[in-house]
């Protein structure tokens, strides 16, 4: 029954609904939409394999074992128009996580509307396009910040005048507590990202006063609620009063409905655990409340994560399931009917104050490093989030953060969800690559050579000149260029960059003191009966962007006396290799997060036998599957973390165990 | 049953670190860390074994230092791609600092120096200061010697400003110091004589502008002749890592100051005073000052030491065993 006496505020518009998907094909993934659509999804939200994301053909040899694995993978038009067959773009909402080469995959899906038959103008969505917390956290950077941040400028410019109701950047704050950021971080950094940006736009002059209020307007934010929800909440009230004054103060917006804060939000996965992933279910719930619990602070599109997040990538039945969380909450709860229930709250407005007084002394300090951009190439944001992570990392170590069926309450029953053959996940199939490939080098074929050239030296021409790239991407688009070429002309133009790893934090060890000073003996002492401290090395193969382990295990391990050579992600296995051998290591850990964990190991073990270097052990950590490990102990791999690995003092034991092993020393008994 | 690993046989491993082989110079390295008497053994018959002249009077011994964030990782990458574009193979040695609590080591030098591609003629070794010999470890100069017996050019990165940069100026044949635009330290330390005068002197980063300029003038104003430098024009240069600007007269400078060394015979007095010093350096940790004595004291030793050109460890060994010697008896 409905509530009669509401005030007589009218029912809110329920946010939008989508789910963020991609695999395989374009052909696959427009299967997967559709059906999406008809269970009530009001908006697309697309999720591209790596190699799209770092502007590699299916065909070049960084793509190989990635093609299709975590996302779509667009190469031209063609595939283009298949993801989107019978999905008429004038009406849809799609949203893009696209980044460096956002300006491309826009001109491809300008390019299908037109082919569609519709103009731009009607077009309605999101690209992501916040290079920024890519060098931060996501990982799919390549040109370095000062091109890359034109070319951001260069999408905005073009929608705001072209596409109106297109949302050009969607300034992130998701990504960085992924790293590890708190609420205070996240507000402080995102909101730095945002002026740097529209800092960049008014200093290129090109707009008059009502244009720019326009791109103040059209700036809209992709957010992260975490599972302390009332905080999460207040976090969301703090980012709506500081972008109304920041709006308002720094860029002169006068019109208010411009200087709203329009968000969207996937919520926190990085809490989400392998161990009983039955309770991510509830956390996912009560995460979606801090977003949409406080009506002027509410997110105007949701996309939740499935339970078997940790696990690896969801069924079709498990993003069903996390759909229907949202229907429930918008359709059968009350919560669209009032005003805003948290207004007047002296609690909740106490907590904000004090998240927005922490993000402005914060925000202050970045602009002494010279601006967001600056900070980011000096290291200090990301130094300031590997910390953040490593503290997390400390307080669930020693329990002063619970995290059920982790560190506390472990015992359990056996999980029906993850019983079946599939063991709970869906697997890519394996002939996805070859079939990419086959249909590109095809489409390559069929293509007017002469046209393509053209349209590529039109690019290059735009690039060097300063032009908005964006009328000569499209043209490329519609000549049939792929996305390898379109990125290879503007990398030989802007060069690539690699980011700061930022684990160059001032120590202070992870986990209880007395552990520590126990594994600090014991590596010491191995490394003197072998005649030189213990040196490892971690390495991240492929185009996988997941640093956090990565980073943790490096801190940690610095932490308790090795010597750690780590040289940050998207590294070849030859370059791993050959490092391993320069550097003289007595193990490599590799980190695989994206599922190319198999073709990746396997090429790095092949190397190191060739080099003459299989007395080196080499241990795996990342998201593999049980049936993987089986497969990679086979191959003589020595050990194999994934999340449910949580105590890293037992790994840091481990380690040096298993370096006392190979080098024929006994181990150390009940070590840590 | 538990195997321990064999130690590489010096002999062969000498004759393919001569070849050029990448693979045995790393073995070669890991050796010379190796601190296990057998080891050592093996490792001072690598030394002896190497070719001499390949050792001191040939290759370029650059050591690049400078304070933290001058750009030092960034410039000798875009060191490394003249160097290789002139078709010279690169050994590079890089320092970092060690946890004083831990022991442990974060060595992420290398990240700035990697290009896209592996390059086989290329060799980055990083290794921890591990709190001793000031801002060196003592392995640096061994590992130094083995670099150039097959590498063309072998560059010593560390961190330093005012007192310890001067450490690899004590190992290398050529010390350039990379300067930090608007920070006046190294200007101070310079006038105030508290840091020596560098062989080249360069301010990374003119891409930043007015700041890097005015740094450059002062630089030059300030500088001070090096005294053991004789008639070297010490250059002060402007580059920019990021930009790639200034990085083949930065790499011409470098080699003129070794043709300069080559060509006022200095070029191998140098390297054995460094080599005698090293050792000295290594007596007086292990014996003091009471040891140094016992063996003539410092003048007379290091005359000793750069007349008698045998490998470091031979060296040192002797000289230890004597002094062991002197005090049983
Ligand atoms: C955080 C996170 C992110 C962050 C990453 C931030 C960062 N800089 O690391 C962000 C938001 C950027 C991100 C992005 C993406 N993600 Co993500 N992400 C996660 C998440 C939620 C947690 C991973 C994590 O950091 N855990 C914390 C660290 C400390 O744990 P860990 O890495 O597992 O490490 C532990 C062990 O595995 C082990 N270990 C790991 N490495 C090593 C190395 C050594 C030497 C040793 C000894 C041990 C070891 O020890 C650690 C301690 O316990 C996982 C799901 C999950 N809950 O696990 C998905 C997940 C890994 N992501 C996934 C995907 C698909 C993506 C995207 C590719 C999506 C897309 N299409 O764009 C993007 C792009 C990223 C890229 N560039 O590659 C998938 C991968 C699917 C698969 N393997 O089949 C996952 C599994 C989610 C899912 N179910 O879909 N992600
Ligand atoms: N603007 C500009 N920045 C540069 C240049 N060279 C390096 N940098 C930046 O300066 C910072 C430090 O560069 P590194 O090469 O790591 O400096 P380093 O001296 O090796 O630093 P440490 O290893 O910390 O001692 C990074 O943020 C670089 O991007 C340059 O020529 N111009």
């Amino acid at each position: 029954m409905m509530s009669t006496d509401n005030n007589k505020v009218k029912r809110d518009k329920p946010w939008l609904m989508r789910t963020y998907s991609g695999h395989s094909s374009a052909q696959a993934s427009n299967q997967l939409y559709r059906t999406n659509l008809a269970k009530g999804q009001t908006g697309l939200s697309v999720a591209f394999d790596l190699p799209t994301q770092t502007g590699y053909d299916a065909d070049h040899p960084l793509s190989h074992g990635e093609v299709g694995k975590v996302g779509v993978p667009i190469g031209h038009i063609g595939d283009m128009e298949a993801l989107f067959d019978q999905i008429p773009l004038d009406r849809m909402n799609t949203s893009m996580t696209i980044n460096a080469t956002a300006a491309w995959l826009l001109s491809l899906y300008i390019a299908v509307a037109e082919r569609q038959g519709f103009s731009q103008s009607a077009l309605q969505g999101t690209t992501q396009n916040d290079i920024i917390k890519e060098y931060l956290s996501r990982g799919t950077y390549i040109f370095p910040p000062e091109p890359s941040v034109r070319l951001t400028t260069d999408i905005i410019s073009y929608t705001v005048e072209n596409i109106p109701k297109w949302n050009p950047t969607n300034i992130c704050s998701y990504h960085l507590q992924e790293a590890g950021a708190t609420p205070m971080q996240e507000l402080a950094y995102a909101l730095s990202t945002a002026t740097a940006v529209l800092d960049a736009i008014r200093e290129r002059g090109r707009l008059d006063a009502a244009a720019f209020a326009n791109v103040v307007g059209r700036t809209s934010f992709f957010v992260n609620a975490g599972i302390r929800f009332v905080e999460e909440c207040c976090k969301m009230r703090a980012f709506v009063a500081l972008w109304e004054r920041i709006a308002k103060e720094r860029y002169g917006v006068d019109d208010p409905k411009l200087r709203r804060f329009r968000y969207g939000v996937q919520v926190n996965s990085l809490g989400l655990t392998e161990s009983q992933p039955e309770n991510n279910i509830q956390r996912i719930v009560l995460e979606m409340l801090a977003v949409t619990l406080s009506r002027n602070a509410r997110a105007r599109a949701i996309q939740l994560p499935a339970w078997n997040e940790a696990l690896g990538l969801p069924r079709p039945w498990d993003q069903q399931w996390a759909l229907r969380m949202q229907q429930v909450l918008a359709m059968e709860t009350d919560l669209l009917e009032y005003g805003d229930i948290l207004d007047g709250s002296p609690i909740i407005e106490a907590k904000v104050r004090a998240l927005m007084e922490g993000a402005e002394v914060e925000m202050q300090r970045v602009a002494e490093e010279g601006g967001m951009v600056q900070a980011v190439e000096t290291g200090y944001v990301k130094r300031q989030l590997v910390a953040s992570h490593t503290a997390r990392m400390r307080a669930i170590e020693n329990g002063e953060l619970k995290i059920i069926g982790v560190n506390c309450y472990t015992e359990t029953a056996e999980s029906p969800l993850t019983a079946g053959s599939d063991s709970g996940i869906m697997k890519v199939d394996a002939a996805a690559e070859r079939m990419q490939i086959e249909r590109l080098q095809a489409f390559r074929a069929a293509r007017d050579a002469g046209e393509v050239g053209i349209a590529l030296q039109a690019l290059e021409d735009a690039a060097r000149q300063g032009d908005n790239i964006m009328p000569a991407s499209i043209r490329c688009a519609h000549a049939g260029v792929t996305t390898g070429e379109w990125s290879g002309v503007l990398r030989n133009i802007f060069g690539e960059y690699r980011a700061p790893t930022g684990i160059d934090i001032s120590g202070a060890a992870v986990g209880r003191a007395d552990r520590v000073a126990e594994l600090r003996e014991q590596t010491r002492r191995t490394g003197e009966e072998l005649g030189r401290p213990l040196k490892i090395l971690v390495g991240k193969p492929g185009l996988d962007g997941h640093s956090n382990g990565a980073e943790q295990i490096a801190v940690k391990a610095r932490d308790v006396g090795f010597e750690v050579v780590y040289e940050g992600i998207r590294l070849t296995p030859e370059q791993i290799v050959k490092a391993a051998e320069e550097e003289g290591v007595h193990l490599i850990g590799l980190s695989v997060l994206s599922g190319s964990h198999l073709e990746l190991v396997e090429d790095a073990i092949a190397r190191l036998s060739s080099l003459g270097l299989t007395d080196i052990p080499v241990i795996v950590g990342g998201i593999v599957p049980p049936e993987d490990e089986q497969n990679l102990k086979a191959r003589g791999i020595a050990a194999v973390y994934t999340p449910k690995d949580s105590d890293m003092n037992q790994i840091m034991a481990d380690l040096v165990n298993i370096i006392r092993e190979s080098n024929g020393l006994k181990r150390f008994e009940n070590a840590a | 049953m538990l195997a321990q690993r064999a130690l590489p046989d010096p002999d062969t491993l000498a004759e393919s670190v001569s070849g050029r082989d990448r693979s045995a110079v790393a073995r070669a390295l890991n050796l010379l860390d190796d601190r296990r008497p057998e080891a050592r053994q093996r490792a001072a018959r690598l030394l002896a074994t190497l070719p001499r002249e390949r050792l001191y009077t040939q290759g370029h011994l650059i050591g690049l230092t400078g304070p933290p964030g001058a750009g030092k990782s960034s410039l000798t990458a875009a060191l490394i791609t003249v160097w290789r574009r002139r078709n010279l193979k690169v050994g590079i040695l890089a320092v970092d600092p060690s946890s004083p609590i831990s022991g442990g080591a974060l060595l992420g030098d290398r990240l700035r120096m990697l290009s896209g591609q592996a390059d086989s003629q290329v060799f980055i070794r990083s290794l921890a200061c591990r709190g001793e010999y000031g801002g060196l470890s003592a392995e640096v100069w061994p590992m130094s010697l083995v670099m150039l017996a097959a590498f063309d050019i072998v560059l010593v990165e560390t961190v330093g400003v005012g007192q310890k940069e001067i450490d690899v100026s004590k190992l290398t044949d050529t010390t350039c110091f990379v300067a930090q635009p608007a920070s006046g330290d190294s200007i101070q330390f310079l006038k105030a004589g508290i840091m020596e005068v560098p062989h080249v002197l360069v301010v990374n980063k003119e891409d930043v502008g007015t700041a890097a300029r005015k740094t450059l003038a002062e630089l030059r104003a300030s500088l001070r002749s090096n005294p053991d430098a004789g008639d070297w024009q010490v250059p002060v240069l402007s580059a920019s890592a990021a930009r790639g600007s200034g990085i083949e007269a930065l790499a011409d400078s470098l080699s003129d100051h070794r043709d300069w060394l080559q060509q006022n015979r200095l070029l191998k007095p140098r390297r054995h005073r460094f080599q005698a010093e090293w050792i000295i350096k290594r007596l007086h940790e292990e014996f003091g000052w009471f040891g140094i004595r016992a063996l003539g004291g410092e003048q007379d030793l290091l005359a000793q030491l750069t007349t008698e050109q045998e490998s470091p460890f031979a060296q040192y060994d002797a000289l230890r065993e004597r002094l062991l010697m002197n005090w049983k008896t």
